[in-house]
């Protein structure tokens, strides 16, 4: 974990999404899919870091994909290139994985952004894997060049068909499940998505984990205010996201 | 060379910065951004007799120049504390001062007990000022008699020195902290969190998942600032102040006002290096204004 200067790369503003990309002069730490950065806004307005998932990382480079949702990611998506910005990262578990597997990656709107990091690097390691990819319209896709760069065709749905399959991302899931073989699903999106997906999966008896959303102060454990419901210790507790997840294993959250 | 230390009569601090309790974990969250031993004290998350499960989230809520929390002080408890973290805690070349908490009046007493029986705390910070843990943001702290009786209560099952925490949420501060110094308190720290609220008209909810929050951050420093200075001029024991302090210049205000030492607290949730950030920002300050011993602007407010 480390505080870090960076300077603000390339911006892909896409309908509400934003794409950023962050520089660095020394040598970055190596973030896993599924960690996350917090990163300050550069706006007076704001008093707290906001957390983002690594949407992508080479090198001295990585990159945030976010919503503009609040006066922080607005804030944010005006950013012009050069900037300077503070960010603390790698923070968190990523998601857990055996090169062995066979993967489906469901990810629904900003919810994409861990799992793309992940498309990469299960692509670098020859794992198996799938994209399903969906949003209320077309617009809601702006990892979708992304993927298309890496030459990796995601199925995608959205909510007025104007693109790919009409429906909700999760439509499509139990075909796929027959269809193909996969060992562990692993999802990120909105909380009604996700626990669709994990009661589907539960069915089929196919083990999910889950890169969670909460709001946060700190990011790095110390003020326990973005718990989320998770089973533990024989029991449910209140679970920081920041440090015990944010991914967290499907059958351990509380839905 | 300056000398930031400061004397509370029952302590010695290196250092004027305290961390406020809350906003600094178990004091071990921050070790891998500094050295704690350069703290003047660690003031823990407070302690309840038994783990504490808190409220449900969302439990955060930035607002202007602040933010809100209703965490309702989650933790682990006594035991666990004192097996897994006093013994890392202790290796630390700085005062240990745990934050007390209870849902009675007992339960204060049986943890001040239970860890006045611990090596390496050199005080306790009595959290009767809580606006998380009953209906309503009631506290003990809001009430004269109350605050009294827990403290002395508190004062009798141990012989470590006794910080009482009081609350911004009242009529009038300095009555609540005359009781303290009745009851036998060896300092006061002052403000915890403002009670308060937002909404999210569109969807018509409450902002936070506990419905209130305490409000924290620079926003709410004028009002420290004139409480620190109420309450200094009316008790005999030291007023640490507490109260959106993020730089070396807030310090030197709360500092000249009257307090003897002070708790940066939100601060460190935007910028885990603020403490050390503002220990040498207070040194500089001390450097350029010719102060050689900061004790020394102590109480220095011309009024």
């Amino acid at each position: 974990m480390e505080d870090l200067e960076v300077r603000v790369g390339k911006k892909v503003v896409k309908n509400s999404y934003v794409i950023l990309s962050l520089l660095s002069d020394s040598d970055l730490f190596d973030a896993k899919p599924g960690q996350f950065l917090m990163v300050k806004p550069p706006s007076p307005e704001t008093l707290l870091r906001r957390p983002f998932s690594v949407f992508n990382q080479e090198g001295k480079k990585f990159e945030i994909l976010f919503q503009i949702c609040g006066k922080g990611t607005l804030s944010l998506s005006k950013v012009e290139e050069g900037d300077n910005l503070r960010v603390l990262g790698p923070l968190g578990n990523g998601f857990q994985f055996e090169k062995s597997g066979s993967f489906l990656l469901v990810g629904g709107g900003r919810g994409i952004a861990p799992l793309f990091f992940l498309s990469k690097v299960f692509l670098k390691e020859k794992i198996k894997f799938k994209v399903l990819y969906g949003g209320k319209t077309s617009s809601d896709l702006p990892a979708l060049d992304y993927f298309k760069k890496e030459k990796i065709e995601p199925i995608l749905t959205t909510e007025d068909g104007s693109a790919g399959i009409k429906g909700l991302v999760t439509d499509p899931l139990e075909e796929l499940i027959f269809s193909e073989n996969f060992s562990e699903i692993f999802a990120c999106g909105p909380k009604g998505m996700m626990k669709k997906v994990f009661e589907i999966a539960k069915k089929f008896q196919i083990p999910t984990q889950f890169s969670l959303e909460e709001r946060m102060a700190c990011g790095f454990g110390a003020c326990w205010g973005c718990v989320a419901r998770i089973r533990k210790n024989n029991g449910e507790e209140w679970v920081k996201v920041c440090k015990e997840g944010p991914v967290f294993k499907g059958e351990d959250i509380v839905w | 060379m300056v000398d930031l230390s400061v004397d509370l009569g029952f302590m010695k601090l290196k250092n004027p910065i305290l961390t406020a309790s809350g906003t600094f974990g178990y004091g071990l969250e921050f070790t891998p951004f500094f050295d704690l031993s350069i703290l003047g004290g660690v003031i823990t998350k407070g302690i309840f007799l038994e783990p504490n499960e808190g409220n449900p989230p969302p439990r955060i809520w930035e607002t202007s120049c602040g933010m809100l929390n209703s965490i309702g002080l989650q933790g682990i408890g006594v035991e666990r504390f004192s097996r897994e973290i006093l013994p890392e805690l202790r290796k630390f070349d700085t005062k240990i001062i745990v934050n007390v908490c209870g849902h009675t009046d007992d339960e204060y007493a049986k943890v001040a007990s239970y860890l006045s029986r611990e090596e390496g705390i050199s005080a306790f910070e009595l959290n009767i000022s809580c606006p998380n843990i009953h209906r309503n943001g009631l506290c003990p702290a809001m009430d004269p008699e109350w605050t009294y009786r827990i403290v002395k209560k508190v004062k009798e099952v141990t012989s470590l020195p006794i910080i009482v925490k009081l609350s911004p949420n009242v009529t009038d501060i300095v009555s609540i902290a005359i009781s303290a110094e009745e009851g036998g308190a060896d300092a006061i720290s002052l403000i915890n969190t403002l009670l308060a609220m937002e909404v999210d008209w569109r969807e018509r909810k409450p902002r936070l998942g506990n419905f209130f929050g305490g409000l924290s951050g620079p926003a709410i420093k004028p009002i420290a600032i004139r409480m620190v200075f109420q309450v200094v001029k009316r008790v005999k024991i030291p007023v640490i102040g507490i109260g959106g302090i993020s730089k070396g210049e807030d310090v030197m205000e709360f500092l000249v006002t009257g307090a003897r030492a002070v708790e940066v607290g939100t601060a460190n949730l935007f910028d885990p290096y603020a403490c050390p950030r503002i220990i040498e920002e207070i040194k500089g300050i001390c450097e350029k204004e010719g102060i050689k011993k900061i004790e020394e602007i102590i109480g220095t407010l011309k009024v």
